[in-house]
């Protein structure tokens, strides 16, 4: 197996994954590049391997009471073999935007993300559709308050905004204020049942209702089309916008590839990479919306494979991809709620996205505060070498000889890492370090503290906060 | 320096889970508090009286005393438009002063910001608390925030005292700027050697700082100690955040048993801190702000209270004209708002007044909109 291959495979766990030990890498990059992908697009096709009923004994109907929910959805998230279908949960988390600070009802929310996870690599039309009947959404933008003689425009706006097709494109604006009213009307009549939260009998469940007798039959003129619209007419018509193909390349070029500009800024904000946008854009029409056709074009396009450490990592995928790293958490045990509390006071809550604009990411993530907490916790984590894949790592650099030397001892744990780079003079720096204690011998057990302290270096590195 | 005074400094203590407003501060004189509060009451010749209509909670004997001595004003009715009953989305409405839309910048995030401008001191504001309220974010603001004074700082993991130096040493390197890396690595290199030097700069605290004050055990009081240490250390902070875990003061049931020791556990450790001050000379150099998301529900629940509206805040110190502020919302049926207190006082009118009579910075911009001020900063 050549390392590039593993470099490359490493890459793409990090990626369309939250990062992946070092032997699964291999074993991925055995099965080859396109087939990991396509296995990686199509999770109905392969098992999570996700023991649920395991879980669902140690943590008593977890998945959708109080605040469980975020442990139910961490937890998928550092075992699920299906790793994409879990990053696109957090991505579409990140922007159709609900925050149970509002909401007030997990049961509610677990719901949306179950929704997200089932339509969140299909038709982007019938993600709009769903996500504009669901409860969690119709609630928190007040959709169920928006009536045929008294219009909320909270929803509409916010579709148009933040949900599909952004404020501006190049320059220009994609609609008008009358598009965002016209567009508000057609949802008149989206409610839900049970509206939430539900005080002081618990809280239950919400259902979407459509009610024809609130829902506002006059005519409509949106985006230049008139007729009597509703709801789905006004999905229809956005899809077909460029700025809406332009809206959802660009986020998914901004996950995926390389950290963008923050979302208001885009209508001012050229983009970095227009021929990659382009190819994404045209098979976003040519695919009739799809979004793992998108998905396949970005994975095989070389634009991503050769965009190496360009996204400064979230709080979630720091904390998560360090947890699948040292191999904790494989099963369920007590204690998981500081995990979660973890990922919060780095600045990114499951469940409560700052606001309905989603969490800034890029260099947004680290402030004095957040940079002290993440890189505390991944090296406490790392240089704790009873950990099953600490272990695994030092037995791998152990096997390869009976000494090692100190750029041997850097380079091995930024491979076995999963190809980390380093800039020479922070490599050099290490290098030093190591040379203190020259050439050691790989069978002490000094040397496993070595290699601890080692990891503990690296990850503190500004180099290590990008994925 | 051409005078010794110093610059004013705000110290914020959050009372998370929502106090009951009616029992914090009691209108002991009001028939209808013992119709409401057939379990809950407090008997009247217990109430701290401050006037023949309301008074303190008998556990918050610490802050009554200072109240007489007028350094305590008390803020009634004290809330914000069309009361949200969440922790979580009140909280953000106090942090963020934006009652109508979510937004992320926090008001002290952006008073940071007015008060440095060009960043010159790392330690502007510093937090002690688990992860940083959003008061205090604002894009481009770095403040520190402080679990516990004793082992802040990077790499702490690391075993070793001379493992751990050398680690530290090998940072500060790693992260000075290299020359053609780009905006992003220079602002990842600036926040690493800020957090570094922050935490290099609080360690210093420690050893400088002695007092006779013995705090309590609790974390809010050892995060009270930690904020005098700094305070005291001179290193020009301007805010200085704490608070109470969350849901705390949230008594749903057995109000009884857990307000009082609640409220004795602060009230002991606002006025231990506050002694702590005379001790070194500083107590005219703080003012505290003293808060809760929302009040809790008139009627009581049997053992407890729900969540609901109205509050009380308190501001005290020194330079704080003691006394009443605002009204005292109605205890008749037909002026609660949904069976909670009506507030009366926006929140925003303390943040204000705050601003621009003791901090001495420009309240609009910050704030977004002019409220009207009181008069209780000597």
């Amino acid at each position: 197996m050549a390392e590039k291959d593993i470099a490359l495979m490493a890459h793409l766990m990090r990626r369309a994954g939250f990062g992946a030990q070092y032997h699964e890498l291999e074993a991925r990059a055995a099965k080859g590049y396109e087939a990991t992908v396509e296995e990686l697009l199509h999770p109905e096709d392969h098992e999570n391997g996700l023991d649920l009923d395991l879980a669902e004994r140690c943590f008593i109907e977890w998945n959708h009471f109080i605040r469980c929910v975020p442990e139910y959805i961490a937890y998928r998230m550092i075992n699920s073999r299906t790793q994409l279908e879990e990053k696109m949960v957090l991505f579409w988390h990140g922007i159709l935007c609900t925050a149970d600070s509002k909401t007030q009802s997990y049961v509610t929310s677990h719901a949306e993300l179950e929704m997200l996870r089932r339509c969140g690599m299909g038709s982007f039309k019938g993600l709009l559709v769903e996500i504009s009947k669901d409860p969690a959404m119709v609630y928190f933008l007040d959709n169920c308050l928006s009536h045929k003689d008294a219009i909320n425009e909270n929803y509409g706006r916010e579709l148009l905004e933040l949900f599909s097709m952004g404020v501006g494109m190049d320059g220009e604006f994609n609609y008008t204020e009358d598009d965002v009213k016209e567009c508000a009307r057609a949802f008149t009549g989206w409610t839900i049942s049970n509206s939430i939260p539900q005080q002081p009998y618990g809280r239950y469940s919400s259902q979407f209702v459509y009610n024809p007798n609130d829902h506002d039959q006059e005519e409509k003129t949106f985006l230049g089309h008139t007729g009597n619209f509703n709801g789905e007419d006004i999905i229809d018509i956005i899809c077909q916008q460029p700025a809406t193909a332009r809206f959802l390349s660009r986020h998914l070029y901004n996950y995926f590839v390389a950290d963008e500009a923050q979302v208001p800024a885009w209508m001012d904000t050229p983009l970095q990479d227009p021929d990659t946008i382009k190819m994404l854009e045209d098979e976003y029409f040519r695919s009739d919306y799809n979004i793992r056709s998108m998905l396949r074009v970005l994975f095989n396009s070389d634009a991503f494979k050769n965009t190496r450490f360009s996204r400064i990592k979230g709080p979630i995928e720091t904390v998560i991809g360090t947890l699948r790293l040292v191999g904790d958490w494989t099963s369920p045990k007590p204690g998981f709620e500081s995990i979660f509390e973890e990922m919060k006071h780095m600045g990114q809550e499951i469940l409560n996205p700052p606001s309905v604009e989603g969490w800034h990411t890029g260099k947004e993530w680290i402030d004095g505060g957040t940079l002290v907490r993440r890189i505390n916790f991944i090296a406490d984590y790392v240089g704790d070498v009873s950990y099953p894949g600490i272990q695994d790592l030092v037995q791998t650099l152990a096997a390869e000889g009976s000494t090692i030397s100190p750029e041997g001892l850097v380079d091995g744990c930024l491979r076995l890492l999963g190809h980390y780079e380093l800039e020479n003079e922070t490599r050099h720096m290490l290098v030093q370090h190591a040379k203190k204690s020259g050439e050691s011998p790989t069978n002490t057990r000094e040397f496993s503290q070595r290699v601890g302290q080692m990891l503990q270096m690296i990850v503190a590195t500004k180099e290590y906060l990008y994925a | 320096m051409t005078s010794n005074k110093k610059d004013p400094v705000l110290v914020v203590l959050q009372m998370t889970g929502a106090y009951d407003a009616l029992n914090t501060f009691i209108p002991y004189s009001d028939p209808l508090y013992k119709d409401y509060r057939k379990v809950l009451k407090v008997e009247p010749e217990d109430v701290l009286a401050v006037d023949d209509k309301v008074g303190f909670h008998p556990a918050m004997a610490p802050i009554k005393d200072m109240y007489d001595q007028g350094k305590v004003a008390v803020l009634q009715g004290i809330g914000y438009p069309n009361p949200i009953r969440s922790h979580f989305r009140s909280l953000d409405i106090w942090h963020t002063a934006e009652p109508d839309k979510m937004v992320t910048e926090g008001w002290l995030g952006r008073t940071i910001r007015d008060l440095d401008p060009n960043k010159e001191n790392i330690l502007t504001a510093v937090n002690f608390g688990r992860g940083l309220p959003r008061a205090l974010a604002a894009p481009g603001v770095s403040v520190a925030s402080v679990g516990n004074l004793e082992n802040y700082g990077v790499l702490t993991g690391i075993q070793g005292n001379d493992q751990r130096s050398e680690a530290l040493d090998i940072f500060a390197r790693m992260y000075s700027p290299m020359i053609g890396t780009g905006l992003v690595n220079d602002y990842l290199s600036q926040t690493g050697l800020d957090a570094l030097r922050g935490a290099d700069i609080l360690r210093t605290s420690l050893d400088t700082y002695s007092s006779s004050v013995e705090y309590g055990g609790s974390p809010f009081a050892q995060w009270l100690k930690n904020i005098a240490q700094v305070h005291l250390s001179d290193f020009g902070t301007r805010v200085l955040y704490t608070g109470v875990n969350p849901g705390t003061f949230d008594t749903h049931a057995n109000q009884n048993i857990t307000f009082s020791r609640l409220w004795g556990d602060v009230s002991n450790a606002v006025s231990d801190f506050y002694q702590d001050l005379q001790e070194h000379n500083a107590n005219e150099e703080i003012v505290m702000l003293l808060f809760t998301e929302f009040g809790r529900r008139v009627q009581e629940n049997g053992s407890g209270t729900d969540h609901g509206s109205g509050s009380v805040a308190f501001l005290i110190g020194d330079s704080v004209k003691g006394g009443l502020y605002g009204e005292y919302p109605s205890l008749e049926a037909d002026k609660l708002d949904h069976g909670d207190l009506q507030w009366n006082n926006d929140f925003r009118s303390t943040y204000a007044t705050i601003l621009e009579q003791w901090m001495g910075v420009d309240a609009n911009p910050i704030l977004g909109g002019t409220y009207e001020q009181f008069d209780l900063i000597r």
